[in-house]
């Protein structure tokens, strides 16, 4: 219970800063919503095309947009979320009272998970509105979808915020630009065999690279690929056993270097 | 078995006297922090050079020295948020390298080099640190802090907007908020003006007395230290070079005042 309060603390302290301003609010939605007219308009002029394999070209588009923009919220929310500690040099305040580590990590989590959802509500219902094309038509298996690739900007996230603990607010531009710099063997709107021979193996090991192949198999034969699934249910599992150790280690390390005291703008 | 007898069990003392055994529990009892052979390295500089001292309950401890001197390294120790290169920290009887969470919902803080979030208001940075702290009755415990420290005008300001000192009286009061066996202070009344700073002078002491809290203060600031501190380690360069109540100090460098003994200390070579 009193874990569970602690970290009520830390999602409030968050909730309070966005609950009064409109601007943050705004930032939460404007790059899922811009990237999907973006996309949902190449695809519309791609309209009535079929990309190989038979794959309608408006729905894989604007469900791997709408998908992807997961991993990149669940990213996003995480980081920023630690950012704002840092910017606030408010770190030691907070280790120095009961919170734990493991605790800290839950509350990121949990307002990474409420930014996503209100940053692709919005996304979602413009799909709807000018492409006519609602993601959940994809049946229950877009549940496991959005659970593989939450988990995956979630082990991302950790990683940034180990390289935080270790490189301060130097580390600020990996939080923003590590995950877009993965899209390209994600997978997202070509299969792995789309990328060259040697750049497979390393698409092959990012779980996202099988929930599109899922997308794909849900969007052209109407089935769950469970292999699929359970693949990158796997690789997330080992990815985020490894992102929590570098955590553990690299907090270990902050707090021999005082990192938890000095880091700052 | 564990170290409840100050270590004394530890060490095989199979026929310590029975007196000896039951003063070393009350003593342990008695004691807020504990340092042993305290040591703080980092790769081009030695921060913390094997320091040794105790605070009891109720005693308020002033560590006085210069900028670099170790006394923000040492009190961030104290706090778990950095780990010593040797020795040991007990904090109300936990190692606070291995066990600091038993000890930190019992403790809080005040530093000037640490922030309060400055989108928050002061009522909301209030909260959070209440609910941290798992603080009962919170919403009271909130009101009276923000009377206790002149801060019910203020309450709905983000800290970001106050101005030094009264960002200064929010940190005391978010310090506070969980009723603190041991108080650790890094320079509590900076930013303050002469009145305010005399308020939170006097509101520490009383503190002490109501509740046999004990506190560590760290500062460069004399006045504050003077009348505030029952005992002074007087720290350079890592080191402390020289304790005892302030009035001692004064006696036996033959100065008028405190600031006179840390001028000798910091310009003697030879200290």
């Amino acid at each position: 219970m009193n874990a569970a309060t602690r970290i009520w603390a830390m999602i409030y302290r968050h909730i309070a800063v966005y609950r009064r301003s409109w601007p943050r609010l705004v930032e939460i939605a404007y790059w899922p919503t811009l990237n999907l007219l973006i996309w949902g308009f190449t695809a519309r002029y791609f309209a009535g095309t079929h990309l190989q394999g038979g794959i309608p070209a408006t729905a894989s588009l604007v469900a791997g947009v709408l998908l992807w923009e997961i991993t990149l919220r669940g990213q996003l929310g995480v980081t920023f979320t630690f950012l704002e500690e840092i910017w606030s040099r408010n770190l030691g305040h907070i280790f120095a009272s009961p919170l734990r580590p493991s605790e800290m990590v839950g509350s990121l989590l949990a307002v990474s998970l409420l930014r996503t959802v209100i940053g692709l509500l919005p996304a979602t219902i413009i799909a709807y509105a000018l492409y006519r094309y609602n993601i959940l038509t994809l049946g229950p298996v877009v549940l496991l979808f959005f659970l593989n690739l939450l988990f995956m900007g979630w082990w991302i996230a950790l990683g940034i915020v180990s390289l935080l603990f270790r490189y301060g607010a130097g580390a600020e531009a990996l939080a923003w630009t590590i995950a877009f710099g993965i899209t390209p063997v994600a997978c997202v709107y070509y299969p792995v065999t789309a990328l060259p021979a040697w750049l497979q193996p390393v698409a092959q090991m990012l779980p996202a690279a099988h929930v599109f192949a899922g997308m794909r198999d849900a969007l052209l034969n109407r089935i769950v690929n469970w292999h699929e699934m359970l693949l990158a249910a796997l690789l997330n599992l080992a990815w985020m056993l490894g992102a929590v150790a570098v955590f553990g280690l690299e907090f270990r390390a902050a707090r021999r270097r005082g990192a938890l005291i000095s880091m700052g703008e | 078995m564990p170290n409840e007898l100050g270590g004394l069990t530890g060490y095989g003392h199979a026929c310590v006297a029975p007196w000896l055994v039951r003063a070393a529990r009350l003593s342990s009892i008695m004691l807020a922090i504990e340092v042993q052979n305290l040591t703080k390295k980092y790769p081009h500089t030695l921060a913390v050079d094997d320091i040794s001292f105790t605070l009891r309950k109720g005693q308020v401890l002033g560590l006085l020295g210069g900028n670099g001197a170790g006394k923000t390294t040492t009190i961030s120790m104290a706090l778990g948020l950095l780990t010593p290169t040797a020795g040991q920290i007990m904090v109300l009887g936990h190692d606070m390298a291995r066990d600091r969470f038993a000890a930190l919902a019992r403790m809080n803080v005040s530093s000037p080099y640490i922030a309060l979030p400055a989108r928050l208001s002061v009522i909301e940075t209030l909260r959070v640190y209440g609910l941290l702290y798992n603080v009962p009755r919170l919403a009271r415990r909130i009101e009276d802090l923000l009377e206790q420290f002149n801060l019910s005008a203020l309450r709905n300001r983000p800290t970001g907007a106050l101005s030094a000192g009264q960002k200064t009286r929010v940190a005391l009061a978010k310090s506070f908020i969980n009723k603190p066996e041991i108080l650790l202070l890094d320079e509590p009344t900076a930013s303050l003006d002469p009145d305010t700073g005399d308020f939170v002078r006097t509101t520490l002491k009383q503190y002490c007395a109501d509740e046999g809290a004990a506190i560590l203060l760290a500062s460069h600031n004399m006045a504050e230290v003077e009348p505030l501190c029952d005992d002074v380690l007087m720290m350079k360069a890592g080191r402390i070079v020289d304790r005892g109540a302030p009035e001692e100090l004064i006696a036996r460098y033959g100065r008028d005042d405190l600031e006179q003994v840390f001028l000798d200390i910091a310009r003697s070579p030879a200290i």
